[in-house]
């Protein structure tokens, strides 16, 4: 731990996320058109923007999902644009997809249990030879502890034994959050955590969002609710068209002409 | 749920629901059928052990790859319709590398390398997982219906590669530096002209002994020639052991955090990605398991046959092992034992036994020699009869129809299999509700020493 804070502290200063030029194109469209901006640390950042805009495109990008065809993502200081999903998620940068995607089939434990960082079990010698299966089961032991008090945080334990397909929407969503959040992650990217989710439910995910930052995690958030955004962040970023159109505090986000008529269509 | 009553209710659901109560009782069930038809056959003694010594074969081959396609299917999601083509070169690598060299015996065109069948086996078996690798690395990256492309294909090369006059022949460098004759037969076939495996077995770990105190035993009531049934007898009990050890195998493999990423992959590889899994890792490995797994089926299916024709390996032998699989239930090892017995006992063996059973209990006279006097009698004046006895009479073809009838019921009514919806927990411990913070660590700290592998019951019991 001591090692990555002096590497990472100095040149990282409090910018984790650095996107630069990223442009992706599918066919004759450019979703995502020389985007750059920054996300500073231990803050809430939203990501605003009409549908079509290239939100969910630029969490692809970033995530290593989808390959720009220009642009770097830099993480804490290293380039890490275009590597693979799983290297990026598992140097702290984690995602959560649009429409929740739960293991379904997998209970809610299994799913939770799935995602810590490090497993020694998941090398298959360990699990399966006699003599190096106790140090994975001890292992198990100790992530299902950690595993509880993460359900208790979130205030789903009573779903632990539940499949994750019997879950409704807002419960999905939670998961998936308590899940991304047991990888250790330095940064977590939620594409729009509160689609479909009650308005009790989301003042609830709100509530662990700020408590999550106060406890110096980074967050980016696609949202489309604009009063969600304008009352919860404290920088707002908006893409129109693949560009980012503007940035800056949700009061100046909210002056300026370009984004209302961005929203309402006026010069498309 | 702690007072007496529910403990003795908890203990008698806790037995049922262990793995190897069910599977043992499926065994009797199946075993007792078998030899009821066969006292109404008349079989004699060595009738009677004959076909269960058969029986018990069929169950232990179809076991043991369906049990090496569930890790595939089941667990990782990955469809593999070429398994066939991993169970050819599992037992043609175990030919060439233990038939004795070229010119020791007298009847084989083509000789081997000369090596222990040790050595064979584990050549087989790797050089099916290497296989498994080849297709593998390409097809992964595709969409998921690729690799069954790929895979069936696969399969049909490997059947032609072996078919071909190419490589029916050829010189090989032996270990001793010269090259020898080697080859895979082609079309006429490849004799497994190596020592009995089983024999050379049992010498290997000192039972002759108790092998020839068998034969003597079996002797005293068939006493015509009672070492092949002894043998066959013996096989299919090693054979049920080698599908305890894959069950054993493949367990370990799910219950624990490798089988939770394999499980998550067939749920959806995007969310394995996005949490940091290196899912090519899981899905390769997971691959290559199995199909070493299929190669091993492969080469205790047939090393004792004598011979080996590159014909057996049809795609039709995958579907086989494929609705067994359905049978049991996709996604379990249990169901995946259960599922291969039944299939074996009564689609593979059964009809055939159906018919004997039939012709002997009714003892109907002669079956039409074809369709248009079969089906005559019955338009002209309602007769039955001949229909029914030609219907009788061509059992080992309709065996395929009433497979694709069965396959097509249990898609529409129980598509999960027979043990119903069934999933086993992916964990290396039992995933149950906390008992208070503490106790669980007690529980998970002292565990691993008293009882270093005998977690199976803890994840039975969850279910």
């Amino acid at each position: 731990m001591s090692k990555s804070i002096t590497r990472t502290r100095p040149d990282v200063s409090d910018t984790p996320l650095r996107v630069e030029g990223l442009t992706k194109r599918f066919g004759g469209i450019t979703a995502v058109d020389g985007a750059s901006f920054e996300v500073e640390r231990g803050t809430l950042t939203g990501l605003i923007g009409p549908n079509g805009a290239g939100k969910s495109t630029t969490f692809n990008l970033i995530t290593g999902m989808l390959s720009p065809d220009a642009g770097t993502v830099t993480f804490d200081g290293d380039d890490i644009t275009g590597h693979e999903p799983y290297e990026i998620a598992n140097r702290g940068l984690v995602r959560t997809f649009q429409i929740a995607r739960e293991l379904g089939e997998m209970t809610v434990l299994e799913n939770m249990m799935l995602a810590p960082k490090g497993q020694r079990g998941e090398h298959l010698w360990r699990s399966v030879l006699p003599g190096a299966r106790g140090s994975v089961r001890k292992q198990e032991a100790e992530l299902l502890d950690r595993v509880w008090e993460t359900l208790d945080f979130f205030d789903i334990e009573h779903l632990a034994e539940e499949y994750a397909g019997n879950l409704s929407g807002g419960q999905r969503k939670l998961l998936e959050m308590a899940r991304a959040l047991l990888t250790d992650p330095d940064m977590l990217l939620l594409d729009e955590p509160f689609a479909g989710v009650n308005p009790t439910l989301e003042k609830r995910l709100l509530e662990h969002i700020h408590e999550l930052r106060d406890q110096g995690y980074t967050f980016l958030l696609v949202e489309h609710d604009m009063d969600l955004i304008m009352n919860n962040c404290r920088h707002v970023i908006v893409m129109h068209q693949g560009k980012i159109l503007t940035e800056g505090t949700p009061e100046e986000i909210k002056a300026n002409e370009e984004v209302i008529e961005a929203y309402l269509g006026g010069d498309v | 749920m702690s007072d007496a009553d529910a403990t003795t209710a908890g203990t008698l659901r806790r037995l049922w629901a262990e793995d190897a109560v069910k599977i043992a009782a499926l065994l009797l069930v199946i075993y007792g059928a078998y030899l009821i038809s066969g006292l109404v056959l008349g079989y004699s003694i060595r009738g009677q052990l004959n076909s269960l010594a058969s029986l018990t074969f069929y169950i232990g081959v179809f076991a043991t790859l369906a049990l090496a396609l569930n890790l595939h299917w089941g667990y990782t999601g990955l469809f593999n319709i070429g398994v066939v083509g991993f169970m050819a070169v599992g037992i043609y690598v175990m030919a060439f590398v233990s038939k004795p060299l070229y010119g020791t015996t007298g009847a084989a065109q083509v000789g081997g390398l000369g090596l222990p069948i040790p050595v064979g086996i584990l050549a087989g078996m790797i050089a099916a997982a290497i296989l498994g690798l080849v297709v593998a690395l390409p097809a992964l990256r595709l969409r998921a219906d690729y690799l069954a492309i790929v895979t069936i294909a696969m399969s049909e090369i490997v059947r032609f590669t072996f078919l071909s006059s190419t490589f029916q022949q050829f010189q090989f460098p032996a270990l001793s530096g010269e090259t020898t004759r080697v080859g895979f037969g082609g079309g006429s076939g490849l004799i497994l002209d190596f020592p009995d495996p089983l024999l050379a077995f049992i010498d290997v770990v000192g039972l002759s002994g108790a092998y020839d105190g068998l034969v003597a035993v079996v002797g005293s009531v068939v006493p015509n020639n009672p070492e092949p049934i002894v043998h066959s007898l013996v096989y299919g009990v090693v054979l049920l052991v080698v599908v305890a050890a894959y069950f054993w195998l493949l367990k370990r493999t799910g219950e624990s955090p490798f089988g939770r990423v394999l499980k998550a992959i067939r749920e959806d590889e995007d969310v394995a990605r996005a949490l940091g899994k290196n899912t090519d890792r899981f899905k390769i490995i997971s691959f290559m398991l199995g199909c070493a797994l299929m190669g091993l089926a492969g080469i205790l299916w047939l090393m004792g046959q004598g011979a080996v024709t590159p014909n057996f390996f049809r795609p039709r032998l995958t579907f086989f092992v494929w609705i067994a699989l359905i049978i049991g239930g996709a996604g379990s090892n249990t169901g995946s034992v259960m599922g291969g017995a039944v299939f074996a006992a009564a689609l593979y063996q059964g009809p055939l036994y159906f018919q004997n059973v039939v012709t002997s209990v009714f003892q109907p006279g002669e079956a039409p020699s074809s369709f248009g006097p079969a089906i005559s009698p019955l338009i002209s004046n309602i007769d039955p009869m001949p229909f029914l006895l030609y219907t009788l009479d061509s059992v080992r073809q309709l065996q395929l129809v009433v497979m694709g009838v069965v396959l097509i019921w249990l898609m529409h009514n129980r598509p999960q299999g027979m043990l119903g919806h069934r999933k086993e927990t992916a964990a290396a411990i039992p995933l149950g509700r906390r008992g208070g913070g503490a106790g669980r660590s007690d529980e998970a700290d002292s565990e691993p020493t008293p009882q270093t592998d005998g977690d199976g019951t803890g994840g039975a019991a969850d279910e």
